[in-house]
């Protein structure tokens, strides 16, 4: 779209003619499919896709499952229990809107770490990037109410706990914690309200997503070599890109039947694996948990939060500074939201002119330590708040923090990037060999300059 | 520098060694329902439903089950008669019976009743809210391997028992190599020959034991077998559909990548 050269939707039948000068939908649709997409994308790219297409399946399942569930917590645990019985096909739609959940985070850490990688968080593409981390973040809100519908023991326990986390903050907490619950602790009210936003938020999801997709439709995709697409003919804008169909169409096609092939496996053999025993328990307010376990996806930032207990320096710090306002919980909450929060300023906190980490010698190997920590943080998360995880969960904590505001700014300096191609044609061929070789042999995509053949 | 050493160095020595206190031995028992093509024993699940209705169902009840499920498929596979005269065997609290509600022979549309008794846990969804098997290291892998151990765990339970008993706080707790510490207030209630089958099956205690357990995850997880097929279903149409792409895929690109190398 704007700025890369390319053809444009021309209605050539009276009837297309007509509801194109009422409301051009018929222009919109034809430029979204057939948007000029770097031809070198990589498997990375097929992220995107997952995740709208999880969003619509968890829509769609969980419109169904809200038809046959109660919210009432005398009633929603053997509503949900209906549904796992006598419901035709509930007990389908519920292992797929659980398994889902882990589906669409698995999507998102790809999708996080891709663009991690590949710089392309980096101007133009800032709010794009940062309408992820919104949406990202309304994900982990929506996945923590859902988990609390059920209303077994992990869904009133960890309530209890997350919704513990606002009654951390000084002055207004407790009042803030009563008014999100609905009263002094976790009880109907909670469950209620909870209900209600699970179902409004994956519709502001939505929305994001589509100004998501708006957004980079605008500044046009990134691509592993983190070269722009040419810009200054059409001619040349052509020999860096494909249209999106069918090129990328089909090829994230193919890879969403590899996930899914995945994902049933998942859903038809092992379907609680990734849940908790203890939700198959209702809840109790009398009985604790021995351990109170987040869901996987919440691990790293809930290691995170464990992390910064009232022993470390930095938290005696902050304690002394602030005439003991910010305390070590409080502290903890601060590091697990700023954890999330400190990967919004990267396009800024990356002070390197490259965009791809292909071409960054250095940043590469801080780049795959980043991820052995985010992984290294989800184990500790499971594991008990004590010796030695306790330290190295700091130590692990640090190194995500140190990653962002240290060794970003930094390498931009002090690194020297190697030689990147000049455009994405080069590295194209560099990759496939001169393109064109079937001669004789039309190109699926010159179809798109006639569209009305 | 002291505390990287120290995590360092308790990270090589720990494995799993913090964790096997406090939980019990759970034998990994071989049940038909296990692996992706596993279902149930309709045989053993009438066996197990025997030793629920006569030992377990004195304490414990099933509140989640509907008594009609006893003649789904993939299960005990009961007649329609069968699960009448079954349904019949129970009474029920009906609260719309007379003034006040009274109780009734329980028709197929009820629910097995709930029992509050001596206030034991609904063993309903038991062989789901129970995990054997764990870690190592809490990774989940011998979960992945051997399951989520819900039918063992309770198996393990009802043969663990050493003899051994003490008092606390006017509590008699029985010790139990299989409950997570050690100690539980649930007697023993199983022995050799205490259920006499129909179908001349085993019925020492492990047998029984076995078979109560298999009927227990029946009652958590009743779709299993329809579970099972979608799932073999789901990946069989979705790897046919994978290769159709991968060659669509494949033939769509031919012309733009070119052939390098050739």
């Amino acid at each position: 779209m704007a700025g890369i050269p390319h053809d444009h939707y021309e209605p050539k039948t009276s009837g297309e003619k007509w509801i194109e000068r009422r409301l051009p939908v018929i222009s919109l649709l034809y430029d979204t499919l057939m948007i000029p997409t770097p031809k070198n994308l990589n498997w990375m790219w097929i992220w995107g896709i997952v995740l709208t297409f999880t969003l619509v399946l968890q829509i769609v399942t969980g419109i169904v499952l809200v038809m046959h569930y109660t919210p009432h917590v005398d009633l929603a645990f053997s509503s949900v229990e209906h549904i796992m019985r006598n419901v035709n096909g509930g007990w389908a739609l519920r292992y797929i809107h659980a398994n889902g959940a882990s589906l669409f985070f698995i999507a998102v850490y790809a999708h996080i770490f891709r663009n991690l990688y590949y710089g392309s968080y980096k101007a133009p593409r800032e709010i794009t990037w940062i309408l992820g981390i919104i949406i990202y973040l309304l994900m982990m809100g929506t996945a923590f109410m859902g988990y609390v519908l059920p209303w077994g023991q992990m869904s009133f326990w960890g309530a209890t706990v997350i919704t513990g986390l606002f009654g951390a903050i000084p002055f207004v907490g407790e009042s803030l914690q009563s008014w999100l619950l609905g009263g002094p602790a976790v009880d109907n009210a909670t469950l209620n309200r909870f209900f209600s936003l699970h179902y409004l938020m994956p519709f502001l999801i939505l929305g994001l997503t589509i100004a998501k997709i708006w957004s980079f439709h605008s500044t046009g995709n990134n691509n592993p070599t983190g070269v722009e697409v040419r810009r200054t003919s059409k001619a040349e804008a052509e020999a860096d890109t494909l249209p999106f169909w069918p090129y990328f169409v089909i090829k994230d096609f193919f890879a969403m039947a590899v996930i899914l092939l995945g994902f049933f496996a998942v859903v038809g053999f092992m379907p609680n694996y990734l849940g908790h025993p203890d939700n198959y328990i209702e809840a109790n307010a009398l009985a604790t948990p021995a351990h109170i376990v987040p869901e996987w996806y919440f691990l790293p930032f809930y290691a995170i939060l464990r992390a910064f207990t009232a022993d470390v320096w930095i938290v005696i710090a902050a304690n002394w500074l602030t005439g003991g306002i910010v305390d070590a919980k409080f502290f903890g909450v601060l590091a697990m939201f700023g954890a999330i929060l400190v990967m919004a300023f990267a396009p800024w906190l990356d002070t390197s002119s490259v965009r791809s980490g292909r071409y960054r010698p250095m940043f590469k190997w801080w780049f795959w330590l980043l991820v052995v920590d985010f992984f290294l943080l989800m184990w500790l998360g499971a594991m008990p708040a004590e010796e030695p995880w306790a330290s190295i969960s700091l130590i692990a904590s640090a190194y995500w923090f140190g990653y962002f505001l240290v060794i970003l700014p930094l390498l931009g300096v002090i690194e020297k990037p190697l030689a990147r191609p000049a455009t994405i044609e080069e590295d194209f061929v560099a990759h496939y060999g001169e393109t064109g070789s079937f001669a004789g042999q039309r190109l699926p995509g010159e179809k798109a300059a006639s569209p009305a053949e | 520098m002291k505390m990287i050493k120290t995590a360092l160095a308790a990270l090589a020595l720990s494995g799993t060694a913090a964790f096997a206190a406090e939980l019990g031995h759970v034998t990994d028992y071989d049940f038909s329902f296990e692996g992706p093509f596993g279902t149930y024993d309709q045989n053993q699940l009438q066996r197990g439903l025997k030793v629920y209705t006569e030992i377990c169902s004195a304490c414990h009840g099933l509140k989640f089950v509907p008594i009609r499920t006893l003649g789904d498929g993939g299960g005990p596979g009961f007649s329609p008669e069968q699960v009448r005269a079954y349904a019949s065997q129970i009474e029920v609290f009906d609260p719309e019976l007379g003034e006040q509600g009274d109780f009734r022979d329980a028709a197929p549309t009820d629910n097995f009743p709930a029992n509050n008794a001596v206030g034991a846990p609904d063993l309903s969804l038991m062989a789901k809210a129970r995990a054997g098997f764990h870690g190592p290291a809490n990774l989940g892998i011998n979960q992945i391997v051997k399951g989520m151990g819900g039918a063992e765990y309770i198996a393990s339970l009802l043969t663990g028992y050493t003899g051994e008993e003490m008092e606390q706080a006017g509590t008699v707790l029985y010790e139990n190599e299989a409950f997570p510490g050690r100690w539980i207030s649930m007697a023993p209630v199983l022995g050799d020959d205490y259920v006499e089958f129909d179908d001349g099956a085993p019925s020492d205690m492990e047998s029984a034991a076995k078979d109560v357990a298999a009927f227990l995850m029946w009652t958590a997880e009743p779709k299993l077998a329809a579970r099972k097929q979608m799932g073999l279903t789901a990946v069989i149409m979705l790897a046919v559909l994978s290769v159709l792409l991968y060659l669509t895929n494949k033939r769509i690109w031919a012309p733009v990548k070119g052939r390098k190398g050739e």
